[in-house]
């Protein structure tokens, strides 16, 4: 069978055809072969110069590296010229569904745009090739661009004092644990708060997070307004209780209306209110957590602040805390020196250089709980949150939430007839709909929805997540969809609730026009095969199972 | 400038659908007594401004003209074809790839990824990659306690002391002792693990022994007897390397390496004043189920076409919850890719021909400076691209060369006292004869 007659292989953004013709692969089954495939010995895409005479010989009396030290035989890295090499990530790219094609309304992601002038700015050689070690004097500009995002940061929140260190939401959850940890220590009361209380909406990071702090993470259960239950969590709060980790909105994409309350009973409780601020999209100039009594509060810059997802990463996680964590946050801290706060700031909002300014990297914190990881942090995820934020100003920050909470609610309305909606009320960032209805009466299942959606284009909602709804579907539109887009969207899934009454075996079979079809997870986990088998090693994919598992859900 | 699409006609419409009368309607629930305040933030600027505003930033930095630093961090050349290939706005803009049928260039390329970790370091089984080279040695010893269910690790002093620091905090989360193996600093000594002190420190309750090669210190390890050593005492061996010398260096996993962390900046990622980067972890198969983060698996479709998923998520956060491995929720995969992308363009032949020209310029930078009486070599032993040279009064003339745009790579006092006259010098194949013939004058001039 020739490529040309293999499976159909168009993919949802109509491009599949590059992968017919000689450069596809020669198995048929396959999509796009690896690049170990595509190897030939000898072949070169980037050449580097020789060493001088000159360097050889000054070199000559230095000790060479003795043979007990050196490999045997080469990495067989592959061998291909930069064409070819350069055609391979492209066709790869082809394969994958992205912001910049589609809709991309992953809830509790926050897929908007990721505006080009942040790369451009992340790119500038002035930033991108700063050594983070190169003496405090040559950095002056990296050290005022980090001063001056937490500053904004802390305008944002509330909050008095931030760290730019964690790399992702998760890590700033663990920053937020162990300085929870190392407050209560501080306090003498650390032997006895062995607790952490967690909503059962909460992100899997939540309870993962409290555990490795060698916490016992705790599940209070919502009530049936899908806010957390006032009386569950005040009988759960005692003296061995650490902390309360809630993420407002939560993932229902619903606010906290007792958040109040919550921070009343926390803070009588002697624990710390944490706040994981993965949907700050919803609240931007409505809610300062810091201001109403949270003491931390991890940032995502990926979200919130636009920075681009990368296909799962480089993130960045900011924290940001109240005065009583302030000496425990992770050091060193980019911190002014000499020059008057006010003034650099002023300068900076109005594009000036403040000269007499002096910045370092605070590390003299007797009290910090260390580093969580090496140098200061994302660096480049600092430049284009900056440039975001600097771009949107005062009335675009407002506006990013509103437009994303006017998103939620309209595509909650428009569709809140065709699937059960379990928390029929205001909504925030996201709104999460259930196909329990579809399941019960046609059988046809959340993820059955999810490929269905696939096909048209559009890449799918979070699904099976918040774990409260039964088949959820996790809805975040974000403020930069037009009205268009988001009418296309509620026409796509309105079709589809109407045939998976009609037609629920077409809805089953999805999909049908991506690059491929439903995979066998199972069989992956099954038998793992992680990596390319060279020749004569023993290829360990799992081979076509006779009938496809179904898929364990993912969130 | 905001990137909301939404003129008033459409924000109209919206409302009316939703039948509230004003957008203030939508932020109702939040209580009144906790409504935000004023807050202090500038005004919106468009492109044109907000560009002046970052280039003035990135002018307030000096990019020395010469730089000799590394200390972890590594200048190398970026191919211009990686820079593309990141650069793909599917590859950008994606997100984690929950769906796999519309994810299959991520999934594929962190496949590639894997491969490429597991040759280069000898290894059965690579992950999807880890924030940077710090928390992969830190999950590493997460992980190497899970595996052998001991409590304390042994860490080798020359370990990248940045690096020290965050394992310590790591550990400080589960209780976790971390345990101090010397290294030789006498004048002219090793400048090494020795392994009887490695064997004093390990015990039966002991996980792990973690040792960098080459060390902070730019030299090459014992590895096989430190490798012994740790096998001895019943704990595993973790070794962190730097890849691009992996192009030289014997793979850890044919020196009995249990676990491999790395830093993978110095493949194609810029320096960028400290990150992103993307840590490195590889393993045995046997302990894949302890292994912390994403991992993506090859399989087949319904059709029998292959492709690839995010496999054994059993050991992960939103399946596991509190029972987790690890926390750790994304992975660094546009710099992942970039790695991959690296090692594609150079392949075996140039990744060597980087590691040796990095390794001859070290040398002759340290032949031309030992040649002019300005430096001698702080220990004995073997290095590769990274040298500790003893300069007198180092960090007097750091820093004034500093000045005139020179960096004279790291000073180790810094980080150790007992080396505040010794200098941690770096060459890659950027740095050019010239480079080294300016450094060489400058000092003399700082006399």
């Amino acid at each position: 069978m020739s490529v040309a007659e293999a499976p159909d292989r168009r993919d949802s953004s109509g491009r599949g055809s590059a992968f017919s013709g000689a450069a596809a692969g020669a198995e048929p089954s396959v999509v796009e072969p690896l690049i170990f495939e595509r190897s030939r010995a000898e072949r070169r895409a980037v050449r580097f110069p020789s060493s001088s005479e000159a360097a050889r010989k000054r070199a000559a009396g230095q000790p060479q590296l003795p043979a007990s030290v050196l490999r045997s035989r080469a990495p067989r890295l592959p061998e291909v010229s930069e064409l070819d090499m350069l055609r391979h990530f492209n066709r790869l790219a082809h394969l994958n569904q992205a912001i910049d094609l589609n809709f991309y309304p992953l809830g509790s992601c926050t897929m908007k745009y990721n505006p080009k002038v942040n790369e451009w700015a992340a790119r500038l050689p002035g930033l991108a090739e700063s050594h983070p070690l190169d003496p405090e004097p040559l950095s002056q500009g990296s050290l005022e661009l980090m001063w001056l995002l937490a500053d904004l940061l802390k305008e944002v929140s509330g909050f008095g004092a931030i760290s730019l260190q964690p790399a992702a939401g998760a890590h700033g959850e663990l920053t937020g644990m162990l300085m929870t940890r190392a407050y209560h220590r501080a306090n003498g009361d650390g032997e006895r708060r062995t607790k952490v209380l967690v909503p059962d909406s909460a992100h899997g990071t939540n309870p993962a997070t409290a555990t490795m702090v060698g916490y016992q993470a705790v599940t209070i259960r919502s009530n049936d307004r899908g806010g957390i239950d006032l009386g569950a969590l005040r009988e759960a709060l005692g003296p061995d209780v650490a902390a309360l980790m809630i993420t407002n909105p939560s993932t229902l994409g619903i606010f906290e209306d007792q958040i109040d309350q919550v921070l009343t009973a926390v803070r009588d409780a002697g624990a710390i209110a944490y706040m994981d601020g993965a949907n700050l999209n919803a609240i931007l100039g409505r809610f300062r957590p810091g201001e109403a009594g949270f003491d931390i509060m991890h940032f995502n810059l990926h979200k919130t602040f636009s920075t681009p997802h990368g296909g799962g990463g480089p993130g960045a996680g900011p924290v940001g805390v109240g005065e009583r964590l302030e000496p425990f946050l992770p050091r060193p801290i980019p911190t002014l020196v000499e020059g008057d706060a006010e003034e650099v700031r002023a300068n900076a909002w109005a594009g000036r250089s403040t000269p007499d300014a002096r910045f370092v990297l605070d590390d003299d914190r007797p009290q910090s709980i260390g580093k969580v990881r090496s140098l200061y942090g994302n660096f480049g995820m600092f430049v284009r949150a900056y440039t975001y934020i600097r771009s949107n100003g005062d009335e675009g920050l407002r506006t990013i939430s509103e437009d994303a909470v006017l998103a939620a609610n309209y595509l909650r309305v428009r569709l809140h007839d065709a699937y059960d909606l379990p928390y029929d009320r205001l909504s925030k960032h996201e709104v999460v709909f259930s196909g329990r209805r579809q399941k019960r009466e046609h059988g046809v299942t959340t993820l059955d929805i999810a490929k269905a959606i696939l096909d048209r284009g559009i890449h799918p909602p979070t699904i099976y997540f918040p774990l409260i709804v039964e088949e959820a579907l996790m809805v975040e539109p974000t403020e930069t969809e037009s009205l268009e887009t988001l009418d296309h969207f509620v026409e796509i899934m309105r079709e589809i609730a109407e045939r998976a009454a009609s037609d629920p075996a077409s809805i089953k079979a999805a999909p049908t026009t991506t690059p491929v079809g439903r995979l066998d997870e199972a069989a992956a986990a099954r038998r793992p095969d992680l990596r390319y088998a060279f020749p004569g090693e023993t290829d360990v994919t799992p081979a076509p199972s006779a009938a496809p598992t179904p898929e364990a859900p993912t969130a | 400038m905001t990137y909301s699409p939404h003129t008033e006609a459409d924000r109209a419409r919206m409302l009316d659908a939703i039948g509230v009368a004003s957008v203030d309607g939508l932020f109702d629930d939040i209580p009144s007594a906790v409504r935000a305040g004023p807050w202090s933030v500038p005004p919106p600027l468009v492109e044109q401004e907000v560009r002046a505003e970052l280039a003035r930033l990135a002018g307030r930095n000096r990019i020395p003209e010469v730089s000799f630093l590394g200390a972890g961090v590594y200048r190398h050349l970026i191919p211009s074809v990686v820079s593309e290939v990141i650069s793909r706005p599917e590859f950008a803009t994606s997100y984690t790839p929950y769906q796999p049928e519309v994810s299959q260039g991520t999934l594929q390329s962190i496949y590639e990824f894997q491969s490429l970790i597991c040759e280069l370091t000898g290894m059965e089984v690579a992950t999807a990659s880890h924030y940077d080279g710090a928390t992969a040695t830190a999950e590493a010893a997460l992980m190497a306690c899970r595996l052998t269910r001991r409590t304390r690790v042994a860490v080798s002093a020359g370990l990248n002391p940045d690096y020290r620091r965050v394992l310590e905090t790591y550990c400080s989360g589960p209780g976790i002792e971390v345990v101090d193996v010397p290294v030789d600093l006498a004048e002219g000594g090793s400048g090494t693990t020795e392994p009887s002190s490695a064997a004093e420190a390990l015990g039966d309750d002991v996980a792990c022994l973690i040792v960098a090669h080459p060390n902070f210190l730019g030299q090459l390890e014992p590895m096989r007897e430190l490798a012994d050593a740790a096998h001895a005492a019943g704990g595993l061996f973790v070794a962190v390397v730097e890849p691009i010398s992996l192009a030289l260096l014997e793979p850890p996993g044919d020196y009995g390496a249990d676990l491999v962390a790395a830093e993978g900046q110095p493949l194609g990622v810029p320096v960028s004043f400290g990150g992103p980067y993307v840590g490195l972890m590889a393993a045995r198969m046997a302990s894949v189920r302890q292994m912390p983060g994403r991992l993506v698996g090859a399989t087949r479709d319904v059709n029998g076409r292959k492709g690839y998923v995010l496999t054994l998520q059993a050991r992960e956060q939103h399946i596991r919850r509190e029972k987790a491995a690890s926390n750790i929720c994304t992975n660094q995969a546009l710099m992942a890719l970039a790695a991959t992308a690296y090692l594609t363009a150079v392949g075996p032949i140039g990744l060597r021909e980087v590691a040796e020209l990095s390794m001859t310029q070290a040398r002759h930078l340290t032949g031309a400076l030992v040649a002019a009486g300005l430096a001698e070599r702080r220990f004995g032993g073997t290095y590769l691209n990274e040298v500790a040279l003893r300069v007198p009064d180092a960090a007097r003339r750091h820093a004034a060369l500093a000045e005139r745009g020179i960096v004279a790579g790291y000073p180790l006092g810094r980080s150790e006292p007992a080396l505040h006259d010794t200098l941690l010098l770096a060459a890659t194949e950027v740095t050019t004869d010239a480079d080294i013939d300016r450094l060489v004058a400058e000092l003399e001039e700082t006399r």
